[in-house]
């Protein structure tokens, strides 16, 4: 049987894949930032997965306003990581599980998620900045990601996007779809984007990290208290694009004591910084017990 | 019945709900164009011309020529599309983001070192923080422009 064993959270700044891309990390600005995922990318050596079932968010890339959808999986078996206007980023393709996607795909329609199948698409820094982060950059000789991908894109372009509590139920029903495939897979699941930031209008800029801090302690322990927290309130507290957030809470709501088998999850690893570019970077690694 | 928008009492800021989207589908989807680099290079080569290819108003043709964010978003345009102008003229995000402030882009940048832009006084229109309307422009971008 396939499961999930882990949930990583990271912000999926743009600017972070350029520093790496044009070998800026080294400069005093983001050497901090660098820092907060060393740990991380031992974790992932360790604790390589089979599988990563990333949630991210598209950045009017793949999808345009010609067509919008709420949540869409990516069953294809490759993905090119896209020019988003500066050139395709010199990183791998993103290798796909069809198979597993699929699985989930009707599993998850199954359990009343109306999921768009997406078999031809381009990912964007919402996608490939968060495997950069987690496995660095991969050398010539081997360049490839460490395993395959199942992207799993969010409307948080246009609003409404969905509500937090219609991610954490969806996460709970992407664990049972993983959980009913026969195959022994060790899956993690990523949630992305975030934390504040705001990078339209004269209030640009916006930082609250009280707010994004409060927000990583429910996250982790009291994951339906942070379900809760309706739209407004990542607008006004945590800027426009902090709605981002709401992403975080598909992985956190496939976490093993969400469907009540352990009382909370082993927290490996929590991270913040401000700033990168316009914005606050949060990142945590939890662990089913 | 009117839908419910308790977005609108947040100052500095528009949030891009399906309202903007009917508005500004042409000039978002004008900006998608420039993710092509031959769109870019005749966008480049004639910007007016290229503009009047799409059925889009005066006054988002007008923000996109004047490079006015604010003005486009306010015409429908929504900052990941708007940002599609921003690569063609080679600039960085926060390049785009701070030029909506009336900021320099030394001073945005410094702001955003020193932790970014307070929440307080820029949670409800009608408070006095750095993002409402009454404290606008910020910094001195424009005074710039204008020696």
């Amino acid at each position: 049987m396939a499961r999930i064993t882990a949930s990583v959270y990271t912000s999926h700044v743009p600017a972070i894949g350029a520093a790496l891309d044009l070998g800026k990390d080294k400069e005093p600005y983001w050497v901090p930032l660098f820092k907060g995922y060393e740990y991380s990318k031992q974790w992932m050596k360790d604790n390589k997965p089979d599988v990563i079932f990333l949630v991210y968010n598209d950045h009017a890339t793949a999808f345009s306003l010609d067509m919008i959808p709420t949540f869409a999986i990516g069953t294809a078996a490759e993905y090119q990581p896209a020019d988003e206007g500066y050139g395709a980023r010199p990183v791998p393709k993103v290798v796909g599980h069809p198979e597993l996607a699929s699985h989930i795909a009707q599993s998850v329609i199954q359990q009343d998620f109306d999921l768009t199948i997406v078999n031809k698409m381009d990912v964007d820094h919402g996608l490939t900045v968060p495997l950069s982060l987690m496995c660095g950059q991969p050398p010539a000789d081997q360049f490839e990601w460490p395993c395959p991908v199942i992207p799993f894109a969010v409307n948080v372009v246009q609003y409404p996007v969905p509500s937090g509590q219609r991610c954490f139920n969806l996460g709970q029903a992407i664990r049972k779809a993983v959980e009913s495939y026969d195959e022994d897979l060790n899956v993690h699941i990523w949630g992305t984007g975030g934390m504040s930031h705001q990078l339209q209008g004269p209030r640009a800029g916006l930082i609250n990290a009280e707010w994004d801090n409060a927000f990583l302690d429910k996250l982790i322990a009291d994951p339906k208290a942070a379900a809760a927290i309706p739209h407004i309130d990542y607008v006004r507290e945590a800027g426009s694009e902090g709605i981002e957030l709401v992403m975080w809470l598909i992985a956190r709501g496939a976490m093993g004591d969400v469907a009540g088998r352990a009382d909370g999850v082993n927290l490996k690893h929590r991270f913040f910084h401000v700033p990168a570019s316009n914005t606050a970077v949060g990142h945590l690694i939890l662990e089913n017990k | 019945m009117s839908l419910d928008k308790p977005y609108l009492d947040v100052p500095g800021t528009i949030i891009f709900d399906a309202e903007q989207s009917r508005k500004g589908y042409h000039l978002n989807q004008f900006c998608m164009s420039l993710m092509k680099a031959e769109n870019r290079k005749r966008f480049k080569a004639d910007e007016r011309a290229y503009l009047d290819e799409w059925p889009m108003t005066e006054e988002q043709k007008q923000g996109v020529l004047t490079r006015d964010l604010n003005r486009c978003m306010k015409a429908g345009g929504n900052i990941y599309f708007l940002a599609k102008i921003g690569a063609t003229d080679g600039l960085s995000f926060q390049q785009m983001a701070g030029s909506m402030t009336g900021m320099t882009e030394e001073e945005y940048r410094n702001m955003m070192i020193g932790g970014g832009r307070s929440v307080e006084g820029n949670r409800y229109i009608g408070e006095d923080g750095d993002a409402q309307a009454q404290n606008q422009p910020q910094g001195s971008a424009n005074k710039k422009v204008q020696k």
